[in-house]
């Protein structure tokens, strides 16, 4: 039932969005914004040439999200934690947070090649940021009273971190990934559109090189389609992992 | 059973520009098995004296005893149960029941076989798989009673536990701690702001004075666990006693149940 009332929830959106892209398409008139119909057809017809290249932009985002993750919640939570290693860090932090970290593009073009590297390294550094205070904050306001529970049961700083900051802080990890995944395939397409020459940010733009409208669009519908599965698979992963919070209402 | 004793015990709280006394020069000794309830005005240590003896803080000055030895940390049979139960919503009945176990490195087997019997004694045996959000008030405190079970506490230290609880509830969560103590004859320290249930549950009932705490009171109550004893005279007049000694103490008013809540750095 929940299934099915998810279904029709996007297929009437879509069904919006592509009535007013049609509309808004007839009334510009110009070949830069073909109407849906073109350039679904352009989609399907392109197939074969563009699932590779949203495969290669899928593996970098996944990647950069994974090694930002991986670093920012350990780090976050210690913060968090204590109030030692927050007093000495969290100036650094609040100083690095605010700076777009994409202006780091070009040296890191520089520095690391053309390839994977630097846009893995680009947004993993945006994703680790905003994970990190994230999951400082939400180690911090994790309830006294389930701490001293625990550890009146003996458990050691570490077991503290596993059976009680770690889950709690775990929701608001995931809000802060989902919010992340948006900012993630912006940078993406920024870094894909500037260097190397695959990618679906490098399609597009290649498209757009070639006066290939329909192709441009093409390849705009594939990163949109990397967002929503992207958005989806976060759903999937944090429905999974949060059971209990659906179980409590 | 365990001997539960507080020599000399004083203890402060600094935080933002303050100083605040908690505990003063407090004495008390509790018997091996014996159930005592501690009940007295709005912040006078009570939770502190909880936590000291639960090896969650280190007293300033004085000694805290447990079977004879300092108290320097955690003890393995030691079980805290706290006002808002301590239960982690992330966890099912059964793993919450069974912390204490896992973090005490208790193999899975027998883990499991002592986590059943635990919740099967305080009643929640068919929610073993359901989440803390699921369980209604009364049951997340047999929960919460269940670790303390599983563990085979000899030592039960309960900060108010049944305060959130609605009159009927309270009562039958009265009987399953009386029964618990009445079945492994722990060693039992009841904090709580209701003289009914300090009565009902407390073999010694021990009245501490307003901030910083002080013993200024110790009431024999050897009646306590017989039977019918919630209804026959006895009790209420052990009540109206315990009544007129907090009025005497200046800050406690019958069916007041306020304090400010102790907070401890970890």
């Amino acid at each position: 039932m929940n299934a099915v009332r998810w279904a029709l929830g996007y297929v009437g959106a879509i069904a919006i969005l592509l009535l007013a892209w049609g509309a808004v398409a007839a009334a510009v008139g110009s070949p830069a914004l073909p109407g849906p119909a073109v350039a679904l057809e352009a989609f399907v017809t392109l197939w074969p040439e563009l699932w590779p290249e949203i495969l290669v932009s899928l593996a970098r985002v996944l990647a950069a999200m994974a090694l930002g993750t991986v670093f920012a919640v350990p780090a976050g939570l210690a913060l968090g934690r204590s109030a030692r290693a927050d007093a000495v860090f969290a100036p650094l932090i609040f100083v690095l947070y605010p700076i777009p970290k994409v202006v780091f593009l070009p040296v890191l073009l520089v520095l690391l090649g053309l390839g994977n590297t630097p846009k893995i390294v680009l947004i993993g550094m945006i994703v680790f940021f905003q994970i990190l205070v994230t999951a400082r904050d939400a180690a911090k306001s994790v309830p006294q009273a389930s701490v001293l529970s625990v550890r009146s049961l003996g458990a050691s700083r570490w077991q503290v971190a596993r059976h009680v900051v770690f889950p709690a802080a775990l929701p608001e990890i995931f809000t802060a990934l989902r919010i992340g995944t948006g900012t993630a395939i912006a940078v993406l397409f920024l870094a894909e559109s500037i260097a190397g020459s695959n990618g679906i940010g490098w399609y597009i733009v290649d498209a757009w090189g070639r006066i290939d409208y329909p192709a441009m669009f093409a390849g705009i519908l594939a990163m949109a389609l990397l967002g929503v599965v992207l958005y989806e698979l976060l759903d999937l992963l944090e429905t999974r992992v949060t059971r209990w919070r659906v179980a409590g209402q | 059973m365990v001997s539960l004793a507080f020599h000399d015990v004083s203890h402060t709280y600094e935080g933002s520009g303050r100083v605040v006394r908690a505990l003063d020069a407090l004495e008390l000794e509790v018997a091996a098995g014996e159930p005592v309830s501690v009940i007295g005005p709005s912040g006078c240590g009570k939770s502190t004296l909880l936590l000291l003896a639960a090896g969650l803080l280190v007293a300033a000055a004085g000694r805290v005893e447990v079977g004879g030895a300092l108290v320097a940390g955690v003890r393995r049979e030691t079980a805290l149960i706290l006002q808002d139960y301590g239960l982690l919503p992330w966890k099912t009945v059964a793993e919450n029941a069974g912390l204490g176990l896992q973090v005490r490195g208790v193999a899975r087997d027998e883990r499991g076989a002592r986590v059943a019997q635990a919740l099967e004694r305080v009643g929640i045996a068919d929610f073993a798989h359901a989440y803390p959000g699921e369980l209604s008030g009364g049951m997340r405190q047999r929960l919460a009673l269940s670790r303390a079970v599983a563990l085979d506490a000899d030592l039960l230290l309960m900060d108010e536990p049944l305060s959130a609880l609605d009159a009927l509830t309270r009562e039958d969560l009265q009987d399953v701690l009386l029964g618990l103590w009445q079945r492994r004859g722990h060693t039992a320290v009841l904090v709580t702001h209701s003289i009914e249930e300090a009565v009902y549950l407390g073999r010694r009932i021990v009245v501490l004075s307003p901030r910083p705490g002080r013993v200024a009171a110790v009431v024999d109550n050897a009646a306590m666990g017989s039977d019918g004893y919630r209804s026959s005279s006895a009790f209420y007049e052990r009540c109206a006693q315990l009544r007129e000694l907090l009025a005497g103490e200046g800050a406690v008013h019958p069916g007041t149940a306020l304090e400010t809540p102790v907070t401890v750095q970890s």
